[in-house]
């Protein structure tokens, strides 16, 4: 029995992820810092000067939050790759790797624990900035939201799985997150629009699939966007399908040493 | 049971068969051309020095690496055919810890039971009775933290058995414990082989551990089993005692021994001389009247049974033991 699907496995490391997520109450807190304080300190601050090209009627902190949302996502997500590189320093990859499981039903598993531990992440985000004053939508708003907070983390947890493939070690992937999320996270569009960078910077920022899901979300909690839901929605479906495709096929080609 | 036919060797009755299984990394063969059987029930113990290839040996029956060459037959299962079928009868200790230590003890087991598609009942069942099993049943809800290196070792062993395995690896099961949580694990390794009927593959360089528990061994340097037989065929094998005499004049005295005839073999190092000697107790008397003849005084004389130290160190021309077994122990022991 080759089964690709086994519910029981994907199932289990779903678990430990949940685990190991609420146990963790210094990782919940600690990765929200960074977001709120650049929510309130930025939206606040640049009220009266705020970046051309966004709409008027629209209040700078409630334009930056869906960006904010999508970096809360973004590296929640790049979570799940750390947790592979722990499980291997820590040896409980081979546990894992020895097992009679397939090694897509292993990425499975782990991205849908890495989506949901993202996407609490980003619900505890929204609840916090209300606090800090964001206006929630009407309802068609909230349908589309953790749609795209849900194809956000997949992608990014499996660029995640893709890095913790190739790099073995934590330093490798602190090079990643630093030369690939940040400038990802600048490129989406989440602080200003990005018709004030130069026109070759844009051309790379359309490559970006946080973007997309940027732009998604800020339809859907201000109904304002760039492109049309649907299309951000598309757009980012390829991309995160891509992102499976290369995390499952990187991470099945693993060693256990 | 089920018959594996392949190039002219065969498994029929055996737990374990393996046929010229070789591994090459870029630098080393690690594994050379190591033929064996093992059958079910049994105990088997890999003796062998710092890497000499047990662990990578281990790795290949288990499905974690293939073989560069040659196969090898676990359960009635080609492991270069059949991985999950092999992996499915297989337990498997690693000699590095790997365990998840935010968890507690009973999940760790919990996810190794669903991980092998363990049905609920059984897998609570069978958590309680190997939990019994290593003496953990009270620790079961500690987070894996919290745990001495000797309980997580016995978590291990016990997460090994969890799916019911008919064949059980322990990679250098007791590597860095103490004397006497060395002991308890060896119990438990009888218990577990003697009530459950599960065939064991342990590997160690403890001379004592491989006597104390192995039916039979096979001695391993440099990727090549050298030898293979139960601890006292070894220790016959050699076919001499050894004779260790302290004395005066030590180097006058192993010049006149040198000359005896029934002397196969003499070093000496400071006052005592190691001899080597057939039939020793009937020659300790010809020994002490050398001495007297040479005028060396003889402070003690001991006669023993070459151990299976003698025994390694006969077959490798080299002891077991060295500088960086010690690093490594401490490393392990200093594991979060
Ligand atoms: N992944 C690997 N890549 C390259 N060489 C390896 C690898 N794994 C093992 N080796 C080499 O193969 C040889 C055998 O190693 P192995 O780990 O099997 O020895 P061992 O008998 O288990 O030793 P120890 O008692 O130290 O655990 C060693 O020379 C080792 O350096
Ligand atoms: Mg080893």
């Amino acid at each position: 029995m080759k089964a690709w699907f086994n519910p029981q496995a994907i199932y289990v490391l779903w678990l430990r992820e949940m685990k190991r997520y609420l146990r963790a109450r210094s990782r919940i807190i600690g990765s929200l810092g960074m977001p709120f304080f650049f929510l309130i300190f930025l939206g606040t601050g640049f009220k009266q000067f705020r970046p051309a090209g966004v709409p008027d009627h629209v209040d700078y902190l409630q334009y930056l939050a869906p960006g904010m949302l999508a970096v809360v996502l973004q590296f929640g997500s790049m979570f799940t790759g750390m947790a592979i590189l722990w499980d291997r320093q820590f040896g409980f990859l081979k546990e894992i790797m020895v097992a009679p499981v397939s090694r897509v039903a292993i990425v499975l598993g782990r991205t849908l624990g890495g989506m949901t531990t993202a996407f609490l992440q980003g619900v505890l985000f929204l609840a916090v900035a209300c606090i800090a004053g964001l206006q929630l939508p009407g309802l068609s708003g909230w349908a589309l939201v953790p749609l795209f907070m849900l194809l956000i983390a997949a992608s990014f947890v499996n660029v995640g799985i893709a890095v913790a493939s190739v790099m073995h070690d934590m330093q490798g992937f602190g090079l990643v997150m630093n030369f690939l999320m940040i400038p990802l996270f600048l490129l989406s569009g989440a602080l200003f629009p990005i018709e004030n960078f130069p026109e070759w910077v844009q051309v790379l920022a359309l490559a970006d699939p946080l973007l997309y899901g940027v732009d998604g979300m800020r339809f859907g909690l201000l109904g304002v966007s760039r492109f049309s839901p649907v299309l951000d929605g598309l757009i980012l479906c390829a991309f995160c399908t891509a992102l499976v495709i290369t995390g499952a096929f990187l991470f099945s080609r693993v060693d256990v040493e | 049971m089920i018959i594996v036919h392949h190039a002219g060797w065969h498994a029929f009755m055996e737990a374990i068969v393996t046929h010229e299984l070789t591994k090459h990394y870029a630098a080393v063969t690690a594994v050379n051309k190591v033929s064996l059987r093992v059958m079910p029930g049994e105990v088997f113990g890999l003796l062998g020095p710092n890497g000499a290839g047990k662990t990578t040996f281990i790795k290949m029956l288990a499905t974690l690496t293939t073989p560069s060459s040659g196969d090898a037959v676990v359960c009635g299962h080609r492991i270069t055919q059949d991985r999950d079928a092999v992996r499915r009868c297989i337990g498997m200790v690693f000699q590095d810890p790997a365990l998840d230590d935010r968890l507690t003890g009973r999940e760790n087991l919990d996810f190794h039971a669903r991980m092998y598609g363990m049905k609920r009942d059984d897998r609570m069942k069978r958590l309680t009775d190997v939990l019994e099993l290593v003496g953990l049943a009270e620790k079961a809800d500690v987070l894996v933290k919290q745990y001495s290196g000797g309980m997580k070792r016995r978590l291990e062993i016990a997460r090994g058995l969890m799916h019911f395995p008919k064949v059980l690896f322990l990679d250098e099961p007791t590597l860095g414990l103490d004397p006497q949580t060395r002991y308890h694990i060896w119990e438990y390794i009888r218990q577990l082989n003697a009530r459950e009927a599960v065939t064991v593959i342990l590997t160690t360089h403890y001379m004592e551990e491989a006597d104390a528990l192995c039916s039979r061994i096979g001695i391993i340097d440099y990727g090549t089993v050298i030898t293979v037989d139960t601890p006292a065929v070894l220790k016959n094998s050699i076919g001499h005692d050894i004779v260790t005499i302290e004395a005066t004049h030590a180097e006058l005295l192993r010049a006149a021994l040198e000359k005896e005839p029934w002397i196969q073999s003499v070093t000496v190092s400071d006052s005592t001389i190691v001899a080597q000697v057939r039939e020793a107790e009937q020659k300790v008397a010809r020994a002490v009247f050398c001495a007297q003849e040479v005028g060396a005084q003889v402070r003690s004389i001991t006669v023993r049974k070459p151990s299976l130290e003698d025994v390694f160190l006969h077959y490798t021309g080299k002891r077991l033991r060295d500088d960086a077994l010690d690093i490594r122990e401490q490393r392990r022991g200093g594991h979060p």
